[in-house]
């Protein structure tokens, strides 16, 4: 009742002109996740006019790889937290991964398969989210079946993994991967090319498109309310924009001189003056990052899983009572982040071309505070993937750009501890005001 | 809504006469146990329910009225005792062993996920699914409104978070949960305790046309007036035992409250006690 109360004078208000609050809300977008893109294109233009160097494509792609390990991590978190547990084993987990992928790139199959089989690398990313499936279903067995505090079960996997990570590695990095391992770490090589990006990027438009139009169509078999025809466009063409202004920043991007000369000789071809310029196109873990977050939206929005954690975390007595099963609707969360660690792992560990001790250290606190600025509320019941990921790109704008600037990283963790709070705070404000 | 209000009362009131006991029962529980620790919660309890039946079930706290009655839905397993259903053994190990057996229970609580919005609630645990078992949430929507056409035909807010209904728009959904399953048996925790006087009209008028329906209903209520008033035979609890059950007909609200409170018959009592009571009302 309240409620409505409080809305009403609001939508009297506007009747003459729509406020900006009204048109969003036409949109049918959430205006949290709206309001997290403004921060973005906000803390982007202030980056860019305190030094106009970081805006090249470079820095977006190194920026936006950089955030794939945490987004991919922060896409489970969100479940985690949304269904009253937290992970702070995240950062161990990816750890240990990392290091069995190494060890076994290293020193294992080497010897079995030769360093140069076609799928070794397969082979190793398999071990490893095997590893991950393992290390979520005990952690998940210990909280769901015998009601072991996540805080308490993830805080002693902290520990353990990372304890685990120095035993397996005999206390030192090793390396290194197969070379068609590190392609899932990005850079030139590993990246999709000017026309692929393309191809992906029309087929992410069409999809987009196709899912508005499918969405309108159902609607309206079922003589349900429409929103719009101008707010559908409008989400319409601000989706296309979207994705073709990333292929095209991604685009941007051409392989370092020495690189393409490198190729170019490796490929027998003449270089033109000024150098043969190749269009990087879409690194492989934005790819990744990409796939995941759509794997794992559909999961938690379009499947009954998604539903039994939203509704388990809203209520843990009334998804009992429905005939939910809520022990192995907790014990699967975690297996799935077990899952996403095996694959934040790979990132990783792709990039450095090993396993050092101290990979994924940390990352627990950047994925939980990517899930929390992105609207992820720690009472359950409520959080976003989506507006995970757009929190995870906060989070590594701030770290990346005021590095460029010239900050130092404890400076750095010193700003985001302070946004953290600031975003939390304000979201928890705004919500005891619209009570 | 209101247009058809009168006349489905009108013969409400001839089905509370018809209600017949006899033949096979929906349901038959006997001689039910449940003990907490050292808490004897429920005591031997037996207890009938028929076709077209409202049967109140009455007690003080701790009388054992809630736990019965989660024994039947599955939310509690009897330590022992049986259930028959339509004659048959039935076996209550979950709430999902009840509900297939047609009981469906509208808890106190409303037992609602908060944070969902009312088709999310009313599909819980039983989503509508397309071929390929994604959720169909347009046909749920769907079905949604069409059952809350029925109950409460002003109600829009499908998408909304059911937190921020109000508590009779909480009850409608929570009501038409239980409904559209066509439930056989129906058990209602303090159906009114929540709600204001027109809402509660709502619920009575809803319990009589369900109850035409053929539905049996247990009806739990501290409201004594709504017991008698909707009830065609009542269970007096006390102390996690069955003290009577008795037709309305056969009592006044006055008999019943004086098993409630002294956990015996009316032929039981004392004067001595009756003196005592009558001194406390």
């Amino acid at each position: 009742m309240t409620d409505v109360a409080g809305t009403a004078p609001q939508q009297a208000v506007g009747r003459n002109r729509p406020s900006l609050r009204e048109l969003i809300r036409a949109t049918e977008v959430d205006l949290r996740q709206f309001g997290m893109v403004v921060a973005l294109v906000v803390i982007w233009i202030g980056l860019g006019l305190a030094n106009p160097n970081i805006l090249q494509p470079v820095n977006f792609i190194t920026f936006s790889v950089q955030a794939a390990g945490i987004g991919v991590l922060a896409t489970g978190m969100v479940l985690v937290i949304v269904s009253r547990n937290i992970d702070l084993s995240v950062g161990s987990v990816v750890g240990v991964i990392g290091m069995a992928y190494a060890v076994l790139m290293a020193d294992v199959l080497p010897g079995m398969i030769g360093a140069n089989s076609p799928v070794g690398w397969l082979i190793a990313l398999g071990a490893g989210v095997v590893l991950g499936v393992l290390i979520g279903a005990y952690q998940g067995f210990l909280i769901a079946y015998l009601g072991i505090p996540s805080f308490v079960v993830t805080l002693s996997s902290l520990f353990l993994f990372r304890g685990l990570t120095w035993q397996l590695s005999g206390g030192t990095t090793v390396a290194p991967n197969f070379p068609t391992f590190n392609l899932i770490g990005g850079g030139p090589q590993g990246s999709l090319g000017g026309i692929l990006a393309w191809i992906v990027g029309l087929a992410l438009c069409v999809a987009a498109v196709a899912l508005l139009v499918n969405a309108r169509r159902t609607r309206r078999k079922y003589g349900f309310p429409l929103r719009p025809m101008w707010a559908e466009v409008g989400v319409a063409v601000v989706s296309v924009a979207a994705i073709l202004g990333a292929v095209y920043v991604a685009n941007a991007y051409h392989w370092p001189s020495g690189l393409a000369t490198t190729y170019a000789r490796e490929h027998g071809l003449t270089e033109p003056p000024g150098g043969l310029q190749i269009e990087s196109g879409i690194p492989i873990p934005l790819l990744i990052v990409m796939a995941v977050t759509i794997v794992m939206t559909f999961l938690a929005t379009r499947r009954r899983y998604g539903r039994d954690v939203f509704a388990y975390g809203g209520n843990p007595d009334a998804a009992a009572l429905a005939g939910i099963n809520t022990r192995w609707t907790i014990m699967k969360t975690f297996i799935l982040m077990g899952i996403l660690c095996a694959i934040s792992a790979a990132i990783a560990s792709a990039r450095l071309n090993g396993g050092t001790l101290d990979l994924g250290q940390g990352y627990e606190l950047y994925v939980i505070a990517a899930a929390v600025i992105g609207g992820t509320t720690f009472e359950g019941g409520v959080g976003s993937i989506p507006g995970a990921i757009l929190g995870a790109l906060v989070m590594q704008s701030l770290q990346y750009g005021l590095g460029f600037l010239g900050m130092n990283s404890p400076q750095i963790n010193m700003v985001l501890a302070m946004v953290l709070i600031l975003v939390v705070g304000l979201d928890a404000w705004n919500r005891r005001r619209a009570r | 809504m209101t247009a058809d209000r009168e006349p489905k009362t009108g013969t409400a009131t001839a089905g509370t006469q018809s209600a017949s006991t006899s033949g096979t029962p929906l349901v038959e529980m006997r001689n039910i146990n449940v003990a907490f620790g050292g808490v004897h919660a429920v005591r031997d309890v037996s207890i009938t329910l028929f076709p077209g039946e409202v049967v109140g079930i009455v007690g003080g706290n701790g009388a054992g009225k809630s736990t019965l009655m989660k024994v039947l839905s599955g939310a509690h397993p009897p330590d022992s005792g049986e259930i028959l259903v339509n004659g048959e053994r039935a076996s209550m190990r979950s709430p999902r062993d009840a509900k297939h057996h047609g009981i469906e229970t509208i808890y106190q609580t409303l037992a609602l996920a908060d944070n969902l919005d009312a088709p999310a609630n009313l599909f819980l645990g039983r989503e509508l699914t397309t071929r390929l078992g994604n959720l169909d949430d347009d046909r749920m929507e769907d079905a949604t409104r069409k059952v809350m056409g029925r109950l409460n035909p002003a109600f829009q807010r499908f998408s909304t978070a059911v937190k921020s209904l109000s508590g009779g728009q909480r009850q409608a959904v929570a009501i038409a949960r239980a409904v559209y399953f066509n439930a056989r048996i129906l058990i209602m925790d303090e159906p009114t305790a929540a709600l204001g006087p027109a809402e509660t009209a709502q619920v009575r008028n809803l319990v009589r046309q369900l109850k035409n329906e053929g539905i049996g209903i247990f009806l739990i209520s501290h409201d004594i007036h709504d017991v008698y008033d909707l009830a065609d035979r009542v269970s007096v609890m006390y102390h996690g035992r069955i003290v009577d059950t008795v037709s309305k007909h056969g009592v006044t609200t006055d008999d019943i409250l004086g098993m409630i409170i002294l956990g015996k018959k009316p032929g039981d009592v004392t004067q001595t006690e009756l003196e005592a009571l009558e001194l406390r009302g």
